[in-house]
């Protein structure tokens, strides 16, 4: 019923969102489906309101005052009596219909709300520490035994069908992790940790954006969720937890020499190798991310060399500071960057 | 009291004392007497015509953001000129524009209406436009200094903290505020004296007009939500300046607490910016409909509801910070409570249309247009009152898309049918009513086009305060209409500049009274004489100039020959006492100088607080100094 009465007012205007990666009305987990069935129950609701105060109010141009019985407004100014009560009982009946309507509405909502904070679940969910930083997203997969502890960078991997509770916190100011798709939004604020629990229910690749303004680079601070069958995600988790790889080929092994001994090494980790810093993200694993630099630019060699040499041009005001990598070395870096699958 | 019908001076006796009102209530001449007026209209006019002037920077900046936005990946503004320009431009929009504007338009019209000659303290009414317009001058001043502040209008810490915004930016911005809140305390002071204190005789509780029921609500919600934004501007200076840590997490401030005092105010703002345009529709909808508006007890009731409720609802605005759920069930039904009291003036304001007699002004097309517009702003401000749809949309292009719906709706459409209602009355001259129409319906068209797509934006996932998107988005062709809609409103904008220089200068002579009008304000000549009234009237009903003319009355027995007003009670508004208001004077200017030293200066260096309440005490000094009283002269 909803989505005809949607159709039938701006098909052209949202339809057009069907599989769109970053939106509220087309829900691919159980929190955002419940939200958006109560988006459409409050739309249908709120539009019929909408058309009949404008009739109401339209009809008054058009109505020329016929059936109701007053004396000529010109010199009295004042509608009779029988006029005046009429009114009283109209509006007064609006206005109950009002708070009838309004209590309607803030029990499905409340519902609503109760319904999706009941989606949880301690003993078999995935635990996501999410720590927003200037501007990029640092994610840890928490576990008890620390051997199985993931730690990954503007792109998270979750199992469909199995709650995943975010446990947020930020390194600076605030951040609101956000992907429309699963849930709404919940902030990240230094200080204080927050929660919130998503669970995909179709796979797909899901686009996340900072929702709470932090500062000149709000606009690139984007991350990925990607939803997987159970098996495929064990497979991903799995060949994550693994430390990169030593390079075999000389000219790989030229690039690994090229990070570890600039300024990279400062900020960007990678596993099995002697960087281990974690001011920026962890690299182990970089060249299996769509993206470079919170989403700003796709992962792809050329675009990494120009990350690499110049990152204010790319991201201007980022905190990655611009190292001067020789045009020789250059290719080996991003080779050794881009084979760490 | 006399009984008599429009009073001129017949007799000697009478042309006498109208030339001793006329001597008492003379301007000083020269800019130095320009700068000492003290009358309600001219201060009004200036807080109107300055707020005027910053709508079209605040425009102008929006213009820009919209330009940036209207296509995926525009380097037309970098992110830091992106990110000072919505600041200052939310900052402009809401402090310097809505707020001085509905203040200037109840200085101007409330004595009139009450049938007064002045607001209660007009030194103090003075003081507050120049502590309002160095309070522009100051933002401004850190604007063109590349100080503009860039944390946005809310700034939060700890972005908007000492160690994520160094320098003087935020600074500006929380120092700005301190001024203009102190010009909103003066004005909601003279304004509650004025309503309750010098309303004209007859003038009951239950006679008073709506408009200035409005501007009494507007006036307490001042008085308690701006002492919220002094603390938490404050938190935030002496974080900056002083190095405490109200609001550091670092060293245990606690963020949300700034969030919490700072919406404490930030709501409540919204309908201190809005409640006295509800005051305009009701008053544009009885002249132009030919009756008094509908429902009187009903629409006094939910303006003052209004009141109280919007000091409820504040956490709506903090749903996704996390907060227990049971106060979220509270939220989210105040915030839907107060859709009763709008909806109860809608229905009678529909109602008054109804039995009416419509002539189909400018003013009421405005009118009109106000209804649709903020009608679908109310509807999405219920989206924004249910938690779970807040968590979606909070945050996104949809919050922007309903918030311009409400204020611009809400606010600037009545604020242009108020202008095209009262300009006759300020200026003598009607607006050119073709013209009008065609203003009404670009400004209406442009703004449906510019801010309908950002519902759907939203929706689709654009937050808000992004300097840039890509275009795999899918979110070119609502921004580009909407840029298209931007370039529309400021036709619409210049539209209206044009009809006001026109008609200015050239438009129809108005009379007193051009819309047959009933309240008292249109007993006074267009333009007003500095006093007003020749002789005070007497509220003889709710609609006093639709009474029949032998039936209306005037005071007399107030001394002419110095500024004279008459007090009356607060309930039934009997003659109580004689009351002389102060004349021009320079020193509201000096005093409001020697704060701005204090203000301005403290945000370099602290010890300015000092030199700058030393100034200011000099400036009270000459203030208050006592002055002769009249009686004794010879």
């Amino acid at each position: 019923m909803s989505r005809v009465a949607f159709l039938v007012l701006c098909a052209c205007a949202l339809t057009s969102c069907a599989g769109h990666q970053q939106s509220a009305v087309d829900p691919a987990g159980v929190q955002a489906d419940r939200i958006a069935h109560l988006w459409w129950f409050f739309f249908c609701v709120l539009i019929a309101i909408f058309l009949a105060v404008m009739a109401f109010t339209l009809w008054t141009l058009t109505r020329r005052h016929r059936g109701i019985e007053q004396e000529p407004l010109e010199s009295k100014h004042k509608p009779s009596e029988a006029t005046e009560s009429r009114l009283t009982r109209t509006v007064s009946g609006l206005v109950i219909a009002t708070v009838l309507v309004l209590l309607v509405l803030l029990v499905s909502s409340i519902t609503t709300g109760k319904n999706i904070s009941e989606l949880r679940d301690k003993q078999h969910g995935l635990i996501i520490e999410t720590t927003g930083n200037q501007w990029w997203w640092q994610f840890r997969y928490l576990n008890d035994d620390s051997n199985e502890i993931l730690i990954t960078a503007n792109e998270i991997h979750i199992p469909v069908g199995r709650p995943v509770m975010i446990r947020g916190m930020s390194q600076d100011v605030i951040h609101s992790f956000w992907v429309p798709n699963l849930h709404g939004k919940r902030d990240l604020i230094p200080s204080r940790i927050t929660e919130e629990w998503i669970e995909a229910d179709h796979p797909g690749a899901y686009r996340g954006q900072c929702a709470e303004y932090c500062g000149l680079q709000h606009a690139h601070m984007v991350f990925w969720v990607i939803a997987e069958p159970p098996e495929k995600f064990k497979h991903w988790f799995d060949s994550q937890l693994q430390p990169a790889a030593t390079p075999t080929d000389p000219d790989k092994l030229r690039g690994q020499q090229v990070f570890l001994k600039n300024a990279c090494v400062f900020c960007h980790a990678i596993r099995g190798t002697t960087a281990a810093a974690q001011n920026g993200p962890d690299l182990t694993h970089f060249g299996s991310r769509r993206t470079i630099a919170a989403g700003t630019l796709p992962n792809t060699p050329g675009n990494l060399g120009g990350w690499i040499v110049d990152p204010q041009n790319v991201k201007p005001g980022n905190h990655m500071a611009t190292i001067a990598v020789n045009s020789e070395d250059l290719q080996p870096l991003i080779d050794y960057l881009e084979s760490l699958k | 009291m006399n009984r008599s019908d429009h009073v001129t001076p017949t007799t000697g006796g009478e042309a006498r004392e109208l030339r001793l009102l006329e001597q008492a209530w003379r301007h000083p001449r020269g800019i130095f007497g320009w700068l000492s007026y003290t009358t309600h209209q001219a201060i009004g006019l200036r807080y109107i015509v300055t707020a005027f002037i910053f709508l079209l920077v605040g425009g102008i900046e929006a213009l820009l953001m919209r330009i940036q936005l209207a296509v995926p990946n525009n380097t037309f503004l970098s992110p830091d000129r992106y990110n000072e320009i919505f600041t200052t431009h939310g900052t402009t929009m809401m402090f310097l524009f809505a707020v001085p504007v509905m203040e200037g338009m109840g200085i101007y019209l409330v004595p009139l209406m009450l049938g007064t000659r002045n607001v209660a303290f007009p030194r103090l009414n003075a003081f507050g436009y120049w502590m309002y317009l160095c309070g522009c001058i100051f933002l401004y001043w850190g604007v063109f200094t590349n100080a503009a502040p860039d944390a946005g209008w809310f700034a939060y810490p700890p972005l908007a903290g000492p160690q994520f915004d160094p320098g003087k930016r935020v600074d500006f911005w929380a120092q700005m505020i301190t001024f203009t809140e102190v010009s909103a305390m003066c004005v909601a002071a003279e304004l509650i004296a004025t309503i309750f204190k010098m309303r004209a005789p007859g003038m009951t509780l239950n006679r008073i007009p709506l408009f200035c029921w409005s501007m009494l609500v507007q006036s307490f919600m001042v008085i308690f939500a701006m002492p919220s934004i002094m603390i938490a501007s404050s938190f935030l200076l002496s974080d900056r300046t002083l190095g405490t840590h109200y609001v550091n997490p670092a060293e245990g401030g606690d963020p949300l607490l700034y969030q919490h005092v700072f919406w404490f105010f930030g709501h409540p703002e919204v309908y201190i910016i809005f409640i006295p345009a509800l005051g305009f529709v009701s008053h544009i909808i009885s002249a132009h409909s030919r009756r008094a508006v509908f429902g009187y007890p009903a629409m006094v009731l939910s303006v003052v509801a209004t009141g109280f409720i919007g000091f409820g609802l504040w956490v709506h605005h903090m749903f996704a910070t996390g907060l227990p759920q049971i106060g979220e069930a509270y939220f989210t039904a105040s915030s839907m409570m107060i859709a009763i009291a709008s909806g109860a003036q809608i229905f009678c304001w529909i109602a008054t249309l109804w039995t009416g007699r419509l002539r189909m002004t400018t003013a009421l097309h405005f009118v009109f247009g106000f209804i649709a517009i903020f009608v679908f702003g109310g509807l999405s401000g219920l989206v924004l009152a249910s938690v779970p749809l807040d968590l979606q949309v909070h945050d996104t292009y949809f919050v922007v898309a309903h918030f311009h719906y409400v204020l611009i709706g809400g606010a600037l459409f009545p604020l242009f049918g108020a202008f095209y209602h009262w300009f006759p009355k300020m200026t003598g001259r009607l607006l050119n009513e073709a013209l009008g129409k065609l203003n009404f319906w670009v400004l209406f068209i442009g703004f449906n086009l510019t801010f309908f797509p950002m519902h759907i934006l939203g929706l689709k996932g654009m937050t808000r305060r992004i300097y840039t998107y890509p275009p795999e988005m899918g979110w070119g062709a609502a921004n580009h209409l909407a840029t298209i809609g931007a370039a529309i409103i400021a036709l619409g904008g210049l539209l209206f500049i044009a009809n006001v220089l026109l008609s200015r200068r050239r438009g129809q002579i108005a009379g007193d009274d051009p819309w047959d009008a009933d309240t008292l304000e249109w007993a006074a000549s267009s333009p007003p004489a500095n006093y007003n009234f020749e002789y005070l009237p007497v509220a003889s009903s709710r609609s006093p100039l639709w009474d029949p003319p032998e039936e209306r009355a005037i005071v007399t027995g107030l001394r002419n020959d110095r500024r004279e007003a008459l007090v009356t009670t607060l309930m039934d508004a009997e003659p109580h006492h004689r009351y002389v208001l102060p004349g021009p004077t320079i020193w509201p200017l000096i005093t409001a100088i020697a704060v701005t030293v204090g203000f301005a200066g403290s945000v370099f260096n602290g010890w300015y607080i000092f030199w700058g309440a030393g100034l200011t005490g000099i400036g009270l000094i000459g203030w208050f100094w006592p002055r002769r009283p009249l009686e004794l002269k010879p």
